[in-house]
């Protein structure tokens, strides 16, 4: 069993962390590689790209958004409880070099998957200009991390109840038109990193995204993560997870993800009812 | 003796009682459901127990078989199985899914005029027998060498080294990768023709032996080789498989419902999605499956997905039913529960709907020509054949290739062309000290008891450097 040693809900509840004692991943972790868990003996394989490590603790922070009843279990499981099963670290790691002036734009949870990167570019000496944002105030989650991680955060939500009211597009473009900007890193919904990357191309600047199909092994053995890049079958596990997002298929992507939705919703409902009768 | 083989040949051969066509295609139940005591005994009969038996010949691992039968003939079956278990370590599992028919049960004498003898099923009955009885004594061990193996992966080739070592007094870890262990014989191979009870059995059987057994340890990731030998282990096995599947690259290949057959089985066996929603994991339900293929594979995603509620099952494959790669059971069970087959048939092209859903395959037919490289007659294109066959869910299952995840993070360790590691036929030595390697990451995709032959030479070999040096 992987215990967990330190849990957290974040925007109302909908996004939890979960800190989860992993000695040998945390020690070979780098930012921009994921984990699978397992919670239970009847769970789903599930890769959660990693939101932080602790070598000297022992230890892997996750933080993950609630959505179908895998991460509804993630959500039961209290501190001292833990994984039956976690997998790691897989996928290849960022390419963490000193280029100048970047950009690292985060959207939802994909901010957690942004922060060791942003972190990362940070130590390796580059001007870290960051862009959050999430619906609304509520929802937004590591303001305060990421703002220490960069040497200037933007935030915005939809609603404009907090920050800049819009996209996190509409400030990476004033950025990119005021900046001589080298790198572009985007994380967040698949939507979010289309419009970003579409942005970037005009103003062709290198852009990386971080990609999380439906997978089962991790390892390369399934294929269930193909991803076209640039007209070319790869595997987000072995391959990626980043890519150039210049080179992705984001419609693809986008309905692949939608590959067991009524599945998802029917198993979901099945664990919403069970609970409710429990109660 | 010719008298004596004439009276012999005179009891047929004992089929095994199955569970009827119709009513197994819509269960996981296995198939056969084994020979009972008296049936072996007459099946056993059969056996000419010759001086020089061509059956032993035909087996990658040399089991005794006139012996084994001998003693199932004379009632004594805790004798038979353990001297099965002196050269084969998965008995339950080689007697369901070895192709006997080019194997040992190919050389048998009887079968020169006959049937064979059903060295198969008298394997799998000695096996189970001892499985089910608790009966049989324990291979004895040797006194603890104080040498360390790391075996990397816990399919047939790792599970036959790590038996072995362990039996000469070594102490063995075995890595996995998956959250269980068996590889292929439990994300691959079906519940209906392997039951995983089997598996985890064997494996227990291990563990009884002293076996450690490591699993979600990816070892290329979670671990290196280097740092295996500096936490003090003495030599490596590599068995780790093939692992990465091939596709067509044909347009239309990532509409939702088209699946590598490794996705297909591992979520049904692997994950138990047959068994949804009780286990969380889904698969596609296909109500019309194709299957591209013929092999072992395509058979077992074929049967499959009958099992999961297809109307239609079909297999399409390029060459005609006389290269058909199966083993000869596997297509009968296939046929008898009603999946089509249909040959000399190539894919061109999927078609999709707008929520980008598989909708159809576009086939082209073939014709044979001349031999190819393989010796099989090469499948050559007919010009404006195509058609279109319907589908919700098609599955690739055109083989594999080695999966770089362990050999690309081993710089030392050589490759050949095709990424598969160069391992010495005799010993399964790699160019890195101290590492062995087989199964299909050396051959490529083969089968169970090819996998546990090499093993076994690696282990012998393994067992040599241990005691005596590289």
């Amino acid at each position: 069993m992987f215990k967990i040693v330190g849990r957290e809900e974040m925007a109302n509840g909908t996004v939890v962390l979960n800190e989860i004692e992993a000695p040998l991943i945390a020690k070979k972790a780098k930012p921009g590689q994921f984990v699978i868990l397992k919670a239970t003996e009847t769970g789903e394989r599930i890769p959660l790209t990693m939101a932080d490590t602790d070598p000297e603790k022992g230890t892997i922070t996750i933080i993950y958004m609630v959505v179908g009843k895998s991460t509804a279990l993630f959500k039961s499981l209290k501190v001292e409880d833990g994984y039956l099963d976690v997998i790691g670290p897989l996928g290849k790691p960022t390419h963490l070099e000193n280029v100048g002036n970047v950009v690292c734009v985060g959207g939802g949870t994909g901010v957690a998957v942004l922060h060791p990167i942003t972190r990362g570019l940070k130590q390796a000496g580059n001007n870290v200009i960051s862009i959050i944002g999430a619906r609304n105030k509520g929802l937004l989650i590591l303001e305060e991390q990421m703002k220490a991680a960069s040497h200037k955060l933007y935030v915005c939500t939809d609603d404009g109840s907090y920050g800049h009211h819009g996209f996190v597009t509409d400030v990476l473009k004033d950025v990119l038109t005021k900046n001589d900007i080298k790198l572009v890193v985007g994380i967040g919904p698949v939507p979010m990193m289309k419009f970003v990357c579409k942005m970037t191309k005009d103003f062709n600047v290198k852009t990386l995204v971080s990609l999380n199909p439906i997978m089962i092994d991790g390892t390369g053995m399934c294929g269930g993560c193909r991803v076209s890049i640039g007209g070319k079958t790869q595997f987000a596990c072995v391959d990626g997870p980043e890519f150039d997002g210049h080179q992705v298929d984001f419609d693809e992507l986008m309905l692949r993800l939608q590959a067991y939705t009524e599945d998802e919703k029917a198993s979901h409902d099945e664990y919403c009812n069970l609970k409710k009768e429990k109660a | 003796m010719a008298e004596i083989a004439e009276k012999k040949e005179k009891i047929p051969r004992q089929s095994m009682p199955e569970q009827a066509a119709k009513v197994r295609a819509k269960n996981f139940e296995e198939v056969p459901t084994g020979y009972s005591p008296e049936v072996a005994m007459i099946e056993a009969k059969r056996c000419l127990q010759c001086k020089k038996p061509a059956c032993v010949e035909g087996c990658p691992v040399g089991v005794d078989i006139p012996g084994f039968i001998g003693h199932i003939r004379d009632g004594k079956f805790e004798q038979a199985i353990s001297l099965i278990w002196k050269r084969n370590g998965l008995p339950a599992v080689c007697g369901r899914v070895c192709p006997q028919e080019l194997q040992c049960e190919g050389l048998c004498i009887v079968g020169k005029k006959g049937e064979p003898v059903a060295i198969g099923n008298l394997e799998r009955f000695a096996a189970d027998y001892a499985r089910k009885s608790g009966e049989c004594e324990l291979p004895v061990k040797a006194e603890p060498t104080g040498k360390k193996v790391a075996v990397v992966g816990s399919g047939p080739s790792g599970l036959t080294v790590a038996g072995d070592l362990a039996l000469k007094g070594h102490e063995v870890t075995i890595f996995e990768a998956f959250h269980k262990p068996g590889g292929v014989l439990v994300y691959g191979i079906p519940e209906f023709r392997l039951p995983k009870e089997i598996v985890f059995a064997e494996v227990e059987g291990l563990e009884t032996l002293g076996v450690k057994l490591e699993c979600n340890a990816v070892v290329g990731r979670t671990v290196s080789l280097d740092e295996l030998f500096e936490q003090g282990y003495d030599a490596i096995f590599l068995g780790v498989g093939a692992g990465l599947p091939t596709f067509l690259n044909i347009p239309g290949e990532n509409l939702i419902g088209i699946l590598s057959a490794n996705e297909y089985l591992t979520r049904s066996n692997l994950m138990k999605a047959y068994l949804f929603p009780k286990y969380d994991t889904p698969v596609v339900r296909g109500k019309n499956v194709i299957t591209l293929g013929a092999g072992n594979v395509a058979m077992d995603s074929a049967r499959t997905a009958l099992r999961l509620g297809a109307q239609s099952s079909r297999i399409v494959y390029r060459r005609s039913r006389q290269e058909v790669p199966a083993r000869g059971a596997e297509v009968h069970h296939a046929e008898e529960e009603g999946v089509e087959f249909h040959f000399l048939t190539s894919p061109v092209e999927f078609k999709g709907n707008e929520k980008g859903r598989v909708t159809g395959m576009v086939g082209l037919k073939m014709e044979l020509g001349e031999p190819d490289s393989s010796g099989r007659r090469r499948p050559i294109a007919i010009k404006g054949s195509e058609f279109e066959l319907e589908c919700d869910l098609a599955i690739i299952a055109v083989g594999a290739g080695a999966n770089p995840l362990l050999t690309q993070s081993t710089k030392d360790l050589e490759l050949n062309k095709w990424g598969y590691i160069v391992a010495d036929e005799a010993t399964g030595k790699t160019s890195k000290k101290g590492v062995w390697a087989g199964g299909d990451i050396v051959t490529g995709s083969a089968t169970v008891i090819l996998a546990m032959g090499a093993g076994r030479q690696a282990a012998d070999s393994i067992h040599d450097y241990l005691t005596r040096g590289w």
